[in-house]
């Protein structure tokens, strides 16, 4: 118990002191995955909706396909992009080996099945309402998935959200493909596995609220900004 | 929307690696121990060069090496590093420093190990009595040499391979009140000993020898061979010699340099 007083002590000197070293991995940490997830969006948002509109050969296998990359192992994730950006590997000659994007691409890896399946969801139902309304107006489909997508936009920021919450608490995959190098790829998961390493549990628990407390922070910042859950909405 | 894929691309772009650097995989031994916190930066102010570490095992240090991956290796395991030579990985064998291992146990001991003449007798110990013990189990250089240390005993229950790091399997010991075999630089500076001491040393058999390897520059086009070799003389040099050797935790030496000046 002693250990958990003595953790949230670090976090709380850790954030009055403004320490430069946390405050360079976490925004690392925020730089990555925000990035990581804004990319996932972009392609699991408009997939997903062409996935509720659209019927096609094979669609179910599509849509469990995605369901089950759901939970792909990141380590598994991560060793699969190490060995493509290694410089023995087939994309060796880019460099990106042990650099941020390494840890961004990882990620877009990682969060986007979830993205997808979570705004396929999402567009299925609201398709199943705006069906009849949208044939009728003999709309064409790109028409069809920009009207889901803007009328569910809610609903899409639970799956951007539950994305961010997937990857910045990931530890797996950008250890292996970012090396915790000290000030390059350095962020606050690796930097908690990295001082459990050496014992300093209090500083580990610290950076560990930290990561919580940020993490909340971008949720609740979200939320504000898009006006949801207030008087009269939903 | 075209305003927030611009911003991507440029954060995007912002992490390429700056010139100047290079990469050094190295054990989680010269991490730990915090060394290379003293290092790096008087390296930096010498020679102007950015070292990048990436802390792992010696087996995954090699593996790193052997596809290109780092400039250089700074690793402790003889055999697998003359094979690693051998095999075309790297140019070059330079020997550093060293230390030893130690076996770190329970204060109160149960396999007797304290009264024992040597490391392999102490092992013996521990096997008779069935206490536990842990094992790195990563393909390390500690596990390396842990593995040469064993007499021909019978393995059971009480022998547990963790595949972990020596962090991470000295906070494993401490926890179930374990021994195990630590290098001393990682164990002196090792936060969370709870009621483990050191138990056993001073065996020949377990001295503990790191060299720096620079990685052959065929392996790719990447490889930045020229700062391997500048990161090699510095640690030849007298500044090295004299930081390696002074640096201390609670009174303790950690390291001793080799001194190469007769083969130079």
């Amino acid at each position: 118990m002693n250990d958990i007083l003595d953790g949230l002590i670090a976090a709380f000197w850790l954030v009055v002191s403004l320490d430069p070293e946390l405050i360079q991995i976490s925004l690392r940490s925020l730089q990555v995955t925000i990035t990581a997830v804004a990319i996932g969006c972009l392609i699991g948002v408009p997939f997903g909706a062409y996935l509720a509109v659209q019927r096609f050969r094979h669609r179910r296998l599509v849509i469990s396909i995605i369901n089950a990359l759901m939970g792909l192992p990141p380590v598994v994730v991560g060793l699969m992009v190490y060995i493509l950006l290694s410089r023995s590997g087939p994309f060796g000659v880019l460099g990106l080996l042990f650099t941020p994007t390494a840890m961004i691409i990882a990620q877009v890896i990682i969060v986007t099945p979830l993205i997808t399946s979570i705004a396929h969801q999402a567009m299925r139902e609201l398709w199943a309402e705006y069906h009849d309304l949208l044939i009728s107006l003999n709309t064409t489909k790109w028409q069809r998935i920009k009207t889901l997508i803007w009328d569910g936009r809610r609903n899409l920021l639970t799956a951007g959200l539950a994305g961010f919450g997937r990857a910045i608490g990931e530890v797996g995959a950008i250890m292996i493909v970012g090396g915790n190098i000290d000030q390059v790829t350095r962020v606050l998961t690796t930097a908690i596995a990295l001082e459990t390493g050496k014992g300093d549990f209090a500083l580990a628990l610290g950076l560990g609220f930290v990561l919580i407390a940020l993490s909340m922070i971008v949720n609740i910042t979200i939320h504000s900004l898009s006006r949801t859950e207030r008087d009269g909405r939903w | 929307m075209m305003r927030l894929i611009f911003t991507m691309m440029i954060s995007v772009w912002g992490t390429f690696a700056v010139a100047d650097s290079m990469r050094l995989a190295v054990t989680t031994s010269f991490d730990n121990s915090g060394l290379a916190d003293v290092l790096l930066p008087q390296i930096k102010a010498d020679i102007g060069l950015d070292v990048q570490l990436l802390v792992v095992g010696t087996g995954q240090a090699l593996r790193l090496g052997a596809a290109g991956d780092v400039d250089a290796v700074l690793v402790h395991s003889r055999a697998a590093e003359d094979a690693f030579i051998a095999d075309g990985h790297g140019t070059h064998r330079t020997e550093i420093m060293y230390n030893d291992f130690v076996i770190i146990g329970p204060q109160s001991d149960p396999a007797n190990v304290r009264s024992t003449a040597s490391a392999a007798a102490a092992l013996s110990a521990i096997a008779q009595s069935q206490a536990v013990f842990v094992s790195r189990g990563d393909d390390s250089g500690t596990h390396k040499a842990e593995i040469a240390l064993w007499d021909d005993v019978a393995f059971g229950p009480w022998y547990r391979a963790l595949g972990a790091g020596m962090g991470a399997t000295l906070n494993t010991a401490s926890a179930m009140n374990a021994y195990t075999l630590s290098d001393r630089a990682s164990w002196l500076n090792f936060a969370n000993k709870g009621d483990l001491q050191i138990l056993f040393s001073g065996d020949p058999k377990l001295f503990n020898q790191y060299s720096l390897i620079p990685v052959n520059p065929a392996k790719g086009s990447g490889i930045n061979h020229t700062q391997a070799l500048a990161l090699e003389g510095w640690f030849l040099g007298k500044t090295a010699q004299q930081m390696i050797n002074t640096y201390k935790i609670m009174d303790q030496p950690l390291f001793v340099y080799n001194d190469n000046s007769s083969t130079q």
